[in-house]
């Protein structure tokens, strides 16, 4: 593998949709959405309506979760204990719905788009090995959605502590489990949504194509690391460190398998398939 | 065996179908090193296709394809390290400038960014590097294309199709290009359909046609194997004065085009036609023997393998 080239192929990937205003702005308001005006909205919400039944029912959720992550609830109060639950618990899962939504999008289009463009008839025609490109698209799309992912985690935390912090007796956030769910848990389902993705991308004739059979794959993902990522945050580190480790294991078989199924004559133009 | 008959790039017995559709049948023909091989035939014919397979962007159904003496299928990242390809509508990412699609083609070909900008220099594109190629006229981007085609100096360079969109100065820069590069020692192989490019630069010629090699060779070869016999122009004040050429003795066949082509059995027969149709009242305006162009060649090797069909 020749990272150099590698490097070349995923830096004019970022560059190109860093350029191209109508695709990432979308995205950047769907990470906003999730990562900031939704926890804004609700955590403010809380603390407007502290006394009201709202928040009594809230307590009773967050006093149902299991004996040890009680333990772990911080606040003395029902307002504070409800409003810690929903920061660290509640809205776990969007760390792996936003990044993941973003790679799906950029990667569904990731080799298609170059056979639409004509621009894969470069590719084709150049050094780079078949595995050399798909390494590139991979962490061309990984990267986007990361980044927001990472970003956007940044600013969560920026705003739960803003907002429950004085309720629980300071910054409280990134918790050991949210780190080990964005740092080690979700990069590899994203690596194994891209995986797939881009196999479709070899294979459909549009990138419209692309998108439609993409969401296919996206979806089952999406609920899959969902799932999984709400049980995480409930569960002991180590057992994240384990999901985490079986989903690279998983994302690495992909890798292999899919850098195969591509054949270079897939990246010239449709009409070589006439 | 010289270096110039060294042969860069050999097709044996090559098939390549998609589908039922047959792009290229038992193709055979070799470019020699440092010579400048035209491929030509109508739209259709497999001239892509070629280029395709010679990269191994492509694979044969079978057949040998060799470039360098490497096969594309094995070594393929060796052999298109060493050729640079203009394919016949060069895109480029649109949304970024010309100079950072050449800083890209620098780095994947593992070139300097000075010689990318040697390469735009050398086309005359310097100036338009900054703007975004998406705003490039068809003449802009055919030079930018050539020059992201030969920024790493390479020792094969398919054109196909390269003055296809452009205006005259851009069209006499690529064949410029390429009489410099062959000059160098570099091989150069150009598709084309337009016969008036081919004159001239042609090394060698490959005619293809609904992918089979009609005829291979040097023009002189061609000339020599399709029009052995010579042709001999004749017009006249009063054109219908010339039908009596076709009975006269010598005159193997004859081609009216205005004026008539006559194909004889030697040129020293042209002053006893002069003579004889003088005779028979002709008031003739020009004779001259013909020089053959590729023009006259192609339509010649067309109809000697329509006829033997």
């Amino acid at each position: 593998m020749r990272w150099r080239m590698v490097k070349a192929v995923v830096r004019i990937d970022l560059y190109r949709l860093f350029k191209t205003k109508d695709y990432w702005i979308p995205l950047v308001i769907l990470g906003s959405m999730f990562f900031v005006f939704l926890p804004i909205l609700l955590l403010g919400s809380l603390n407007l309506i502290a006394r009201s039944p709202t928040i009594a029912q809230l307590a009773d959720i967050v006093g149902a979760l299991p004996d040890a992550v009680q333990a772990n609830i911080r606040g003395e109060s029902p307002a504070a204990r409800a409003a810690y639950g929903v920061s660290v618990y509640l809205l776990a899962p969007i760390a792996i719905v936003v990044p993941l939504t973003i790679s799906s999008a950029v990667g569904s289009n990731a080799i298609v788009g170059e056979r639409e463009k004509g621009t894969g008839e470069y590719l084709a025609h150049s050094p780079l090995t078949v595995k050399e490109i798909y390494i590139a698209k991979l962490l061309g799309s990984l990267i986007p959605g990361y980044l927001a992912g990472i970003v956007g985690f940044a600013m969560y935390a920026v705003v739960v502590n803003v907002l429950v912090g004085s309720l629980v007796g300071g910054w409280f956030f990134p918790t050991p489990g949210w780190i080990i769910l964005v740092l080690w848990v979700i990069p590899p389902f994203i690596t194994i949504a891209l995986a797939l993705i881009l196999r479709i991308s070899a294979r459909v004739r549009s990138s419209a194509a692309a998108s439609q059979a993409s969401s296919l794959v996206t979806l089952p993902v999406i609920l899959m690391s969902y799932g999984i990522a709400t049980g995480l945050i409930y569960s002991p580190v180590a057992s994240a460190a384990i999901v985490g480790l079986v989903a690279w294991i998983i994302a690495a078989i992909l890798l292999v398998t899919g850098s195969k199924s591509i054949k270079r004559e897939r990246l010239l133009g449709v009409s070589a398939e006439a | 065996m010289n270096n110039s008959m060294t042969p860069a790039i050999t097709f044996t017995s090559v098939r390549k179908t998609f589908g039922d559709v047959v792009a290229l049948d038992s193709v055979d023909f070799s470019a020699p090193k440092g010579s400048v091989t035209v491929l030509l035939g109508p739209n259709g014919a497999g001239k892509t296709t070629t280029v395709r397979l010679t990269t191994g962007a492509m694979i044969p159904d079978s057949g040998v394809v060799t470039v360098l003496g490497l096969d594309p299928q094995i070594h393929g990242d060796e052999v298109r390290a060493r050729v640079g390809v203009v394919p016949p509508k060069p895109a480029f990412y649109d949304q970024i400038s010309g100079w950072d699609n050449l800083q890209f083609a620098a780095a994947i070909f593992e070139a300097d960014e000075s010689m990318a900008l040697e390469a735009a220099k050398r086309f005359e594109i310097e100036d338009a590097l900054g703007q975004d190629v998406g705003g490039y006229s068809t003449g802009m981007r055919t030079r930018l294309a050539l020059a992201r085609a030969v920024l790493h100096d390479p020792e094969v360079l398919m054109l196909d199709e390269p003055t296809a969109g452009l205006d005259p100065e851009s069209a006499r820069s690529v064949l410029e290009l390429i009489g410099e590069m062959a000059g160098r020692g570099r091989t150069i192989v150009m598709c084309t359909h337009l016969l008036h490019e081919a004159q001239g630069i042609a090394d060698q010629l490959v005619l293809l046609e609904e992918g089979t090699v009609e005829a291979a060779g040097s023009p002189r070869d061609l000339i020599r194997r399709y029009m052995s016999n010579p042709i001999v122009i004749i017009d006249a004040e009063d054109r219908s004065m010339l039908r009596a050429a076709a009975e006269l003795d010598g005159v193997l066949s004859v081609r009216y085009d205005g004026a008539a082509h006559l194909t004889v059995d030697s040129i020293d027969r042209t002053s006893d036609i002069v003579t004889e149709l003088v005779k028979r009242g002709a008031r003739l305006t020009r004779v001259e023997p013909l020089d053959p162009t590729l023009e006259d060649l192609y339509f010649e090797i067309q109809r000697v393998h329509r006829r033997s069909q």
